[in-house]
């Protein structure tokens, strides 16, 4: 600013006036700069633990991680044996969330087409009021209310695949509802009416052609939904519990999940090793945490490439 | 506000053809509106059998509580909970003073500050942090986090202990309260940045671009257009942030060496402990009595995050109205 000052006219001006105008105000400047400083620093603060912790989990991770890890359950693995693998908790993860899909994806499906074709009046604005509270239950209520409800109906002490899926849907439903809704209401109303006027029933244009058009967004959102419930653990430890072996069973008996696996392996701790003992590893339980840890991170971020793909490469808006 | 175009045209057909009307249509308006009721029947369900399986455990007598080993002498369940109660606010507050302003700082570096193209890859960078799992963060703070703190801790327990916050000695290992404070921050950052950031987004450009033209620099302009039409929504996804915070289990339960006082040392161990926390850590091997009684801590936890969360999203709904942005 203060090179293009043009010298001819400001001789006319008065001194003070023509200082105001050209001088360059460090103190704002100075300001200026720090703050930009100040929020640059903020972002570099936050990639500190983020890169931190995928470092870490990705080294201490891999030396554990092999085909034997993912083939063998942790069944008569004891000590500090170098044994034992995730298999059961792979399947147990596997099964307890496909099964909290089931549930979740029609209601919240049916939800988003009720809120966005059909709702008006109070029942909507309650239900979209109601969809964003229930965001917010803290994952052990949800397992605590998936408890109870079976509770009642099995007595106490009960623990099985499916009480852990309805707390995980109780979690995954709003997820579900949301993106789904978003997705929904980005369907253009000319696509609608089109179908109206060809004399089509409003089901029908809703199957047909709104859900058809938004159908790679809301498979997007399922899998970003998924991907948020697959590493829950405080529901699960509750209305699971923890098991050593591989159960297929979702209605009976206690399951392992992945995240519930890195607990249990952390909460064990350091093995005591007897020096004369070779085949001891004192870390092997934080190794295995570690591991499962890395192969849990995976199956996440796997997930949220692939949702976010899907919605690249299928978007109908994309010609926009 | 989309649909508005089509209701007038919806219902004429609709109504011509009510008598022929086929069935399917009404099987799937039935449906979809049931979905509607039972999300609100669903809610209304947790805290229904929350308070039947917590009823036993708030109508038993003071000798029948006293037999679970974890319940003080005087067999109260409200002197029970009410160290539990503090515990989570403290590590939730905790947590926000030390999020919220870096994330609105990453937000602004976002929205305003960090190059077009660059912005949405850095976005989806913070949005990573939320991808995750929880138990994962428990991991990384317990063995990484604790031990790296802890001579920073020493340090601040050294220089600032006369303040009773930063009471000394620091405890080794770092399994305090402070450091589960910096987790959950590092966990609730993410929420708390996108929703800024969408909120920073939608500042009117003429506003920007008049402060721009009366000669503000970037901070200015950020300071006086960005923030106080954004103020409402960092409000708000703060107190998102806090409803996350308090209901957060597998970090607490994984680093925090628990105890039930009301203490505010946040470099001591064994002083605090949270409601959800609590919770994991007794259920397993709790009594029919023990597991009632820790539902019932649980429904005072629901209460709490239910009543963040409506007065949270209550302000993003008023926000809603008057921005005219939608």
């Amino acid at each position: 600013m203060t090179t293009t000052t043009t010298s001819g006219r400001a001789t006319g001006a008065a001194p003070s006036t023509r200082d105001v105008l050209t001088r360059p105000d460090t103190r704002r400047k100075l300001v200026d700069r720090t703050m930009r400083g100040v929020v640059t620093l903020a972002f570099l603060v936050a990639l500190v633990p983020l890169l931190s912790l995928v470092w870490t989990v990705l080294v201490n991770g891999f030396e554990r991680l092999s085909p034997y890890f993912l083939a063998v359950s942790m069944r008569g693995v004891f000590g500090g044996m170098d044994a034992g693998g995730i298999h059961h908790a792979i399947i147990g993860t596997l099964l307890v969330t496909g099964f909290a899909a089931l549930i979740s994806v029609p209601i919240g499906l049916l939800t988003a087409i009720y809120l966005v074709e059909y709702g008006t009046g109070r029942l909507a604005r309650w239900v979209t009021f109601f969809v964003d509270v229930m965001t917010g239950i803290p994952s052990i209520v949800a397992g605590l209310f998936a408890y109870a409800l079976f509770a009642v109906f099995f007595g106490p002490g009960v623990r099985f695949g499916v009480v852990g899926a309805v707390a995980l849907s109780v979690l995954m439903t709003p997820v579900v509802v949301r993106s789904s809704e978003e997705m929904l209401r980005l369907v253009p109303n000319e696509l609608r009416e089109a179908a109206y006027a060809l004399g089509v029933p409003k089901w029908l244009t809703i199957v047909k052609v709104v859900l058809r058009t938004s159908a790679a967004g809301i498979v997007t959102g399922i899998m970003l939904a998924v991907a948020r419930v697959i590493g829950e653990t405080a529901p699960l430890l509750i209305t699971l519990g923890v098991i050593d072996s591989i159960n297929y069973n979702l209605f009976e008996g206690r399951m392992m999940t992945l995240p519930v696996y890195v607990f249990r392996q952390y909460q064990q701790g350091l093995v005591p090793c007897r020096p004369e003992q070779l085949d001891c590893i004192a870390t092997i339980n934080f190794d295995r945490a570690w591991a499962a840890a890395l192969v849990l991170i995976i199956i996440v971020l796997v997930l949220n490439l692939l949702a976010r793909l899907i919605a690249r490469w299928f978007s109908p808006t994309r010609g926009h | 506000m989309t649909t508005e175009p089509t209701t007038p045209a919806a219902p004429a057909p609709a109504v011509r053809r009510a008598s022929t009307r086929d069935r399917a249509g009404r099987i799937f308006a039935g449906l979809s509106t049931g979905a509607g009721a039972l999300i609100l029947i669903v809610l209304a369900a947790v805290a229904g059998f929350l308070l039947l399986e917590a009823w036993p455990a708030l109508t038993a007598g003071a000798e029948e509580l006293t037999s679970i080993s974890w319940i003080p002498d005087d067999g109260s369940l409200l002197t029970y909970v009410g160290p539990l109660i503090f515990g989570t606010l403290v590590a939730a507050v905790l947590a926000l003073l030390l999020a919220v302003p870096v994330a609105i700082g990453i937000a602004l570096f976002i929205s305003h500050y960090a190059p077009r193209r660059l912005s949405s890859a850095l976005g989806y960078v913070v949005d990573l942090l939320a991808a995750i799992p929880s138990v994962v963060y428990g991991l990384w703070g317990g063995l990484v986090l604790a031990p790296l703190v802890q001579p920073v801790w020493q340090w601040l327990s050294e220089t600032l202990g006369w303040i009773p916050l930063f009471e000394g000695p620091a405890a080794t290992p770092a399994r305090v309260m402070m450091t589960v404070g910096v987790v959950l921050a590092v966990m609730i950052l993410p929420i708390i940045t996108a929703v800024s950031r969408e909120v920073f987004l939608q500042t009117p450009r003429l506003h920007e671009e008049a402060a721009l033209a009366l000669g503000a620099t970037r901070w200015e302009m950020v300071r006086m257009a960005v923030i106080p039409f954004g103020r409402s929504g960092v409000i708000s996804a703060s107190m998102l942030g806090l409803g996350r915070a308090l209901g957060e289990t597998m970090a607490v339960l994984m680093i925090l060496s628990p105890g039930l006082t009301y203490s505010l040392a946040l470099l001591l161990a064994g002083r605090q402990q949270t409601i959800a926390a609590n919770i994991a850590l007794q259920f397993p091997e709790a009594s029919p009595l023990g597991v009632s009684a820790l539902i019932a801590t649980g429904l005072a936890l629901f209460v709490i995050t239910l009543a963040v969360n409506m007065l949270a999203r209550w302000v993003v709904a008023r926000r809603a109205d008057f921005s005219g942005a939608n």
